[in-house]
């Protein structure tokens, strides 16, 4: 018998899931044990020193290019987008903890407490609202670390169901407007499972393609499966489906049409920090996957793959930016912008080479940053029965704070991607590769579709400031210092960005080198 | 004067480099900041600066001149005059790269002293006219920012710098000219600066255009180390288009007529923007783009065309004029005139219309606000038909505009002679008829200045007393004002020699402005050329005593053909709208009809058609989560099908 040998394995590469993973499994055993009253206190600096410590030890790890027992690849790539996940998560986690524009937080601990009723307020005072949040979230970023990181499908499938399985719950948590929180959980909990099933389907398709290899064994791993593509002798027909069964999966989380049918209802039903959470940090984690995928895995068929994925890109660019025309919640109207979106990110993957990668690990931050910042106006605009998102009660909110309507006229224009913010500069960053790469195609529609997109905003903004506010106008609630610091940290990012993208470009180009 | 037309000769044309600003001279930018800073706090700060603004706008101006000197003498002792500071990269896409930086070097300098010099004492002099003023802070907080931009106007480095400063110029040009915003006369006037500005700029703006799409550069030096490579036809278009640039900002002929209606502003604005400073960029252009215009003869001509056109204009009109600032404005288009035909005859006389610049600067801004000090005396009355012996009431603002009348009027030893008499010189040198063409019109704008200025002088301050009723006893102004005005006075009287001796030497350390083409012999000799200006210009006071010292009619008496016509500004502004406006408006409303009904139509169909598929399609959003997932599995079908299809190569 051979003597058992331990694969080598880099534990400071994978310390930043091994952290994030050993914060969620403190913060169950917090929920657990310590008491009620301080479970606020201890989890939420708890959550912030964990994702601090990952991202420290990502930049520790700058430089670092390996792949660790197999199934773990510590990359450029991976190491942009895990860093890009923390911080983002970072603000995310800060207005998951925001106390002090609402008693107890926007997160409720047991669903049979009505909002609003006195076992409600019981509890907010008592408990200082839900703790189970933190490890929820702290799980998912866990899981979204892997999933960037993944190095063959089946690591990759365990952690899309790893980050996916607290964001089903995180969903249903909404304090108010439970019942819309719940449906949201469930819808989005059914298909989730529904195309996993499908992200499954296709991965057994590609392991039985690679078993036409002649001189090594089958696997899914990602340089097995790039060696098939060329040269295994079994069915291209399982190679396609393969492919197309295992994209389809993926493009399920990152809301790419037409299986973005989730989005609006649960980005509408889940408590608004959690929805700017999946806005940024999901897309960030399904991106960061497709990117792999595809650059890695499949590289050797790009030409048969990019017009079906061009077609589903221009197809999400057209389904956001016509159904974000009549939206009438706020909500609703930011997840059709996060549809166009996915659709331009999409158009950063398909293009070539270096600078397409590069351009899509930015468009990603930079997004991130903007949308987390848009969410956190949305928590803000309130009235007596906690968010105000119907787009009629924002009319004429430039008169009553015009300060946030301001400052949200400034996300929206980012979203519009006019010059000198962060939207430009990640258009400019994916349409230009594309062009470089002979996409015209999909710019003219990336083009078309931001003029089409550029009205639902500029809707909003000429609600803001054009109207009188009425008897409905909400107010907007002064936030405390952690939205305060999110909001601050979104919109600065998001100037900063559209003025000199240079450093944080060059950074993605830098990193713009998967290992296989 | 010989020495002054030979100087240049002995530096021949070289590549143009600029050193690096280093040391005390890398503080340049503190002249633009200063006073940017000092408005923006005025403009922020609101009422709660109301008390003691207006000692901020002084003192910024003050502390910017008090630099300018020392920079000034910081670049004597250099042996390449001329430092630039690169602060960052100001646009930087693709192949354009725009420097964000400063050129300090003598050309810049002289305009650096005369915009903070005599801006000081303009501001200073603003204080006490607009003491009574509610709006003084705001006055003063755009009157910094005008220094500021005007600053960055002439220290900018490339022509991007230099159209930076020229939008703000015309923007605190624009606010300053309606200040009085609620009086109808002045905002229409603020209007119509921005109007015929437009077009000046739109020039400018297309002109930097071309050379970026020529050259691949917008900084100074590069632009004039290879505008000769050029073909003529390029510089021609380049050149023309420079020129409609400060034609509009310096009211010269096409775009003459808003420069006098701008003296609706408040009278300090007058002195300084429409007089002194401002209008005076178009020949700080022409002056700066010295190579463009010398590489081209029939631009020249243009030019010095413009230049002499315009100041026959400016001096006929003038001198049928009875508003004491519209008479001084359109001096000031006849003498900007005098400018454009120096800049034009290229080579040393450059420097002369610099020299000229310098001294009109100075005698100019001191008869604004001289007339600014009779106004104040008189209760605003701005009718010289209504003045008359006002110099044993106003004694010093007798004096000094008195002081003004001689320099203006170019008789010796007073500034105008050392400053104008050069350009007429130099423009009966020029080569062949056209030298008597040009040297003649200088001639005769001088006859015609004299002539007008001392109708001006004559009325006000001599004569019977042609008062309104209610006027009893006018005073002279406060010391604020009256010191100011002694001070530009003591300028007006002495600065011509000095800079006529001085600066022409300095200048040649200028790019381009050393550089000179081989000098005619003038058409008449200089004492001829000297005695001849001297006695028209004897000929115009003369006249003009003869006529006016016995005062004149309090309204306005029938008149021949040549009076009504320069009463009517020569029917400049009739072409203007018969040529321009009329069709301009008909074009409008055409265009009005075609986007109301075609272009709007098309859009509006199309936003119907998105909005109406938006909100059909909305439909498909059911919330059932059987239907989401039916419509997943459709796309699932599609997809795999689609990658199918591609596999079985359908689509090759």
């Amino acid at each position: 018998m051979n003597e058992f040998v331990l694969p080598p394995i880099d534990y400071a590469a994978l310390a930043p899931i091994l952290i994030m993973m050993g914060a969620a499994v403190i913060g169950v055993l917090v929920e657990a044990f310590v008491p009620r009253r301080l479970r606020h206190p201890v989890q939420l600096p708890l959550a912030l020193l964990a994702l601090l410590a990952a991202l420290t030890m990502v930049v520790l790890n700058a430089d670092k290019r390996v792949i660790t027992i197999g199934v773990i690849a510590i990359d450029g790539p991976t190491l942009f987008l895990q860093g890009a996940i923390l911080v983002l998560a970072a603000m995310a986690l800060l207005l998951v903890g925001e106390r002090a524009i609402e008693r107890g937080g926007a997160f409720v601990a047991q669903a049979a407490i009505t909002a609003d009723s006195p076992d409600d307020r019981r509890q907010a005072e008592r408990a200082g609202g839900a703790g189970e949040v933190y490890p929820l979230v702290t799980f998912a970023v866990g899981g979204m670390l892997i999933f960037v990181s993944a190095n063959d499908l089946l690591t990759m499938f365990i952690a899309l169901e790893v980050f996916s399985l607290p964001l089903y719950l995180l969903c249903a948590l909404a304090r108010r407007r439970r019942l819309l929180s719940q449906e949201a959980a469930m819808k989005y909990f059914l298909l989730g499972a529904y195309a996993s099933a499908f992200f499954l389907f296709g991965l057994a398709m590609i392991y039985g393609f690679t078993a036409g290899l002649g001189d090594r064994a089958a696997g899914v791993d990602f340089a097995t499966i790039h060696a098939a593509v060329t040269t295994s002798t079994a069915s291209p027909v399982l190679l396609f489906a393969g492919m197309a069964l295992v994209a389809i999966g993926l493009l399920f989380k990152a809301a790419a049409a037409p299986f973005h049918v989730w989005t609006p209802d649960v980005y509408q039903g889940a408590p608004t920090p959690v929805t700017g959470f999946m806005a940024a940090c999901t897309k960030v984690a399904a991106f960061g996957a497709l990117l792999r995928v595809f650059h890695v895995a499949f590289e050797g068929a790009r030409w048969d793959f990019t017009p079906v994925l061009g077609a589903v890109a221009v197809l999400t660019m057209l389904v956001g930016a016509v159904f974000a025309v009549t939206q009438t919640d706020i909500k609703r109207l930011l997840a059709y912008s996060s549809i166009a979106n996915a659709g331009y990110l999409l158009v950063g993957v398909l293009a070539p080479g270096r600078d397409g990668l590069s351009g899509t690990m930015f468009y990603l931050v930079a997004y991130g940053f903007t949308v987390l910042a848009a969410f956190a106006v949305v928590t803000l605009v309130r009235d007596a029965d906690g968010e105000a998102t119907h787009l009629s009660r924002w009319a004429g909110l430039g008169r009553r704070s015009p300060l946030y309507a301001s400052v949200f006229t400034f996300i929206l224009l980012a979203f519009a991607g006019i010059p000198l913010t962060s939207g430009f500069t990640s258009k400019f960053a994916v349409f230009g590769p594309a062009l470089a790469g002979g996409q015209t195609w999909l710019v003219i529609a990336g083009v078309l579709t931001s003029m089409v997109l550029a009205f639902p905003y500029l809707r909003v903004v000429v609600m803001m400031w054009l109207s009188e506010p009425g008897d409905s106008t909400p107010t907007v609630t002064v936030p405390g210092g952690l939205t305060s610091a999110a909001l601050v940290i979104g919109v600065l990012a998001t100037l900063v960005l559209g003025v000199a993208p240079a450093p944080l470009l060059d950074l993605a180009t830098g990193a713009a080198d998967f290992v296989r | 004067m010989d020495e002054i037309l030979t100087y240049a000769q002995a530096a021949p044309a070289e590549t143009i480099s600029f050193g690096t600003a280093d040391g005390l001279l890398s503080s340049v930018w503190l002249l633009v900041a200063i006073p940017l800073v000092s408005a923006a706090v005025l403009l922020l700060l609101g009422k709660r600066a109301d008390r003691w603004g207006h000692w901020l706008g002084v003192a910024a101006v003050g502390t910017a001149f008090v630099l300018g000197l020392t920079y000034f003498f910081g670049l004597r002792s250099l042996d390449n005059k001329s430092v630039e500071l690169s602060l960052w990269d100001f646009i930087a896409v693709g192949g354009l790269h725009v420097d964000f930086g400063l050129l300090f070097d003598p050309l810049a300098g002289v305009f650096v002293l005369l915009i903070t010099g005599v801006g000081f004492l303009i501001h200073l002099y603003a204080v006490e006219y607009m003491a009574h003023d509610p709006g003084r802070r705001r006055f003063f907080a755009y009157f910094n920012l005008f220094v500021a931009a005007m600053l960055l106007l002439v220290l900018g480095n490339n022509y991007v710098m230099l159209y930076f400063g020229w939008e703000g110029v015309g923007l605190a040009s624009y606010l300053l000219i309606s200040f009085w915003y609620t009086k109808p006369a002045a905002a229409t006037a603020g209007k119509k600066a921005f109007l015929m500005n437009r077009v000046g700029d739109a020039g400018l703006a297309i002109g930097i255009f071309i050379m970026f799409a020529t050259l691949g550069t917008t900084q100074y030096d590069e632009v004039f180390n290879n505008v000769g490579a050029l073909a003529g036809g390029a510089v021609l278009v380049l050149g023309l288009l420079l020129l409609l640039g400060a034609a509009g900002k310096s009211g010269q002929f096409p775009l003459q007529a808003w420069l006098p209606d701008a003296m609706e502003g408040p009278t300090p604005v007058s002195a300084l923007i429409h007089a002194a400073t401002m209008v005076t960029a178009g020949v700080y252009l022409i002056a700066r783009s010295n190579p463009i215009f010398s590489a081209n003869h029939t631009l020249q001509l243009v030019v010095v065309s413009v230049g002499a056109l315009t100041l026959l204009l400016g001096a006929i009109i003038g001198c049928a004029k009875d508003d004491i600032k519209r008479v001084l404005a359109w001096s000031t288009v006849s003498q900007i005139g005098y400018m454009f035909l120096g800049v034009g005859l290229g080579g040393a006389a450059y420097a002369l219309a610099i020299v000229h610049l310098l001294a009109h600067g100075f005698f100019k801004a001191n008869m604004f606000l001289g007339a600014g000090s009779v106004m104040h005396g008189m209760k605003d009355q701005v009718d010289i038909r209504r003045f008359g012996g006002l110099s044993k009431y106003m004694k010093i603002t007798w004096l000094t505009f008195g002081a003004g009348w001689l320099a203006i009027i170019g008789l010796p030893p007073f500034s105008g002679f050392w400053s104008k008499e050069p350009i007429v010189l130099a423009a009966f040198a020029h080569e062949g008829w056209s030298g008597w063409l040009f040297g003649g019109a200088a001639l005769l704008g001088a006859g015609l200045t004299a002539f007008y200025m001392t109708r001006l002088f004559v009325l006000t301050f001599h004569g019977p007393k042609r008062w309104t009723e209610e006027i009893e006893h006018p005073h002279e102004s406060p010391p604020l004002m009256t010191i100011p005005l002694i001070l530009l006075g003591i300028g007006s009287l002495g600065a011509g020699w000095l800079l006529a001796t001085s600066v022409p030497d300095w200048l040649t350390a200028t790019a381009g402005l050393g550089v000179l083409e081989e000098s005619h012999e003038g058409a008449l000799s200089h004492y001829a050329v000297t005695a001849l200006a001297l006695t028209v210009t004897a000929l115009g006071v003369v006249l003009a005593w003869f006529l006016f010292r016995n005062g004149t009619a309090t309204t306005q008496q029938p008149a021949g053909v040549l009076v009504t016509a320069a009463r009517k500004n020569l029917y400049t502004d009739t072409v203007n709208e018969a040529v321009f406006e009329k069709p301009g408006i008909f074009l409008t409303r055409a265009l009005v009809y075609l986007d109301n009904r075609g272009i709007d139509g098309l859009v509006n169909g199309l936003a119907a058609g998105v909005g109406g598929g938006s909100g059909r399609l909305r439909r498909l959003q059911t919330g059932f989560v059987r239907s989401y997932a039916t419509s997943i599995l459709t796309g699932a079908l599609l997809v795999v099908a689609a990658f199918l299809a591609v596999q079985a190569g359908w689509f090759a």
